[in-house]
């Protein structure tokens, strides 16, 4: 397989559809326009464990898409649901800290899309294929480059209570860059570097 | 101790929104020696947001780090003065660069909001026969962090990998464990820094920078090979046989074919640092610590 000859590049609109995940191959580059949301470490803990009710929760996630992000926003925002600030920095952070909960919180909550960086296990993997989502690899530390492609914050959640790294941040986001690097076919394109990778460590370790 | 204070804010915004010109060079080395695509696509943006950074004067990356101090003062400067002036300066940089708060309560789970906290920021201080007060700082990112490993040698080391190579089947698992005996001696080291490189694959930011000590005790070893990532990319090691084995790791990282951004290419690390310490008869520990590509460290001079 080659997919660096077959590279598409695609628009992608949120909220998605599963027609638009299904479509979605390794190796196509995506630009994403619309609202995303972040969540990471504490989010994922707290989706996972408490079940918040989809109501309870101030925005849709149905379709949605979830950044593995701790932006910079500036100034500071405290308050709830609270618009406005600037993002200065957002690259994304290290996705294989939420494998425990991935695969629950898309099944729970209908994500179609996840971007982070790094890649993801076997679990997530069956289940972008089992409902339909799709994990986008975004370049790590490229933490301007991405910001310039975040055009406002529409909201936050548990802003006091997680901090303002761990809160669940509302983005707009326009031609915001990724990469399909699992997609909902059970492809990995992460599983095919570690399989490489590790033919060429049994010779080296003999 | 106020322009301590001023100069140290400096230095926290000049290493959380620029990189050092030696780690920035390895990068544009490696950039046009890439074959593969992928990492070569992925090196442009990595390229493209350290010069944007720079002239917007924003953070690298959002991951502002665990600000990790080195300073050496000299006789008749109080310590804990110079300690003080470290943690009101990190407050006042954390607004004003500003930094991402970082320092997080273990027990209440609250962000204290102003990157500072139990031993957050962390500060190694030593004296100096020199007059000058010597500050280095390093802005160690998480992700890499949490890639670190400790090894007791001799081990038997297990690595568990997929083994279907023809086929991409969406059930593979990794079902193919081999064993590799990492002795006490510079080949043993050499492959548990690749075991440590191979699990990492691309979770921390590649091209990465490895720091390995090898010594007789766990805080002792930990301690320095995070020491050697402050070392400049293209030194030299003071001692001949680490420089030799500091080489031939490099290479055999780099024959594993991670590539930056983990998708594979030519240049999955810049640069590897060893140090080492005496050890124990008993003991033999060996300790690998990852920087990020964006390896934020500086100097101030006061």
């Amino acid at each position: 397989m080659n997919t660096r000859d077959t590279r598409n590049t695609i628009n992608l609109n949120t909220p998605l559809t599963k027609e638009d995940v299904l479509n979605l191959k390794i190796g196509d580059m995506v630009f994403i326009s619309g609202r995303i949301v972040t969540g990471r470490d504490r989010v994922h803990k707290f989706l996972f464990h408490e079940r918040p009710d989809k109501k309870e929760i101030p925005f849709d996630l149905e379709g949605g898409i979830i950044y593995h992000c701790g932006p910079i926003i500036t100034p500071s925002l405290k308050g709830e649901e609270v618009g406005g600030g600037k993002v200065i920095a957002a690259g994304p952070t290290t996705s294989m800290r939420v494998e425990m909960y991935e695969a629950d919180v898309i099944k729970s909550y209908g994500i179609r899309g996840i971007i982070g960086k790094g890649g993801m296990g076997d679990k997530t993997l069956a289940a972008l294929k089992e409902y339909g989502c799709v994990y986008l690899h975004t370049i790590s530390g490229a933490a301007a480059y991405l910001a310039d492609r975040i055009k406002g914050v529409a909201g936050g959640w548990k802003i006091e209570e997680f901090g303002e790294p761990e809160a669940m941040w509302l983005l707009d986001v326009e031609d915001f860059p990724a990469m399909v690097t699992m997609d909902a076919h059970g492809n990995s394109l992460h599983r095919e570097i570690e399989r490489l990778s590790f033919e060429r460590l049994k010779e080296m370790v003999k | 101790m106020l322009k301590l204070r001023d100069g140290i804010i400096e230095l926290y915004k000049k290493v959380a929104t620029s990189i050092p010109s030696d780690v920035e060079e390895a990068l544009k080395n490696a950039y046009s020696r890439e074959t593969s695509p992928l990492a070569k696509g992925s090196m442009e943006i990595i390229l493209s947001n350290i010069s944007l950074a720079r002239t917007t004067s924003r953070p690298i990356c959002q991951d502002t780090g665990f600000p990790v101090f080195f300073i050496k003062v000299p006789k008749g400067i109080s310590h804990q003065l110079v300690k003080e002036t470290v943690i009101e300066a990190t407050r006042i940089a954390t607004k004003k660069v500003p930094l991402r708060p970082n320092a997080v309560d273990i027990v209440t789970g609250k962000n204290t909001s102003d990157n500072t906290g139990d031993y957050f920021p962390l500060i190694y201080m030593d004296e100096t026969e020199d007059q000058s007060l010597i500050v280095d700082l390093m802005l160690k990112g998480a992700g890499c962090e949490n890639l670190g490993q400790t090894y007791k040698l001799p081990t038997e080391l297990k690595v568990e990998g997929y083994s279907v190579m023809e086929s991409n089947l969406p059930n593979a698992e990794r079902n193919n464990t081999i064993t590799v005996l990492a002795e006490r001696d510079f080949d043993g080291v050499r492959k548990c820094v690749l075991d440590a490189v191979f699990k990492a694959q691309g979770k921390g930011c590649p091209p990465y920078t490895i720091g390995v000590a090898i010594g007789g005790a766990k805080d002792q070893a930990t301690f320095l090979s995070k020491r050697q990532l402050m070392r400049r990319i293209t030194d030299n090691n003071p001692d001949n046989a680490l420089t030799e084995i500091e080489q031939k790791i490099l290479k055999d990282i780099n024959s594993l074919g991670i590539g930056a951004a983990g998708l594979g290419g030519e240049t999955t690390a810049i640069g590897v640092k060893i140090g080492a310490g005496h050890r124990h008869p008993a003991s033999y520990f060996v300790d690998v610590s990852f920087s990020c590509w964006a390896n934020r460290r500086g100097r101030l001079i006061w």
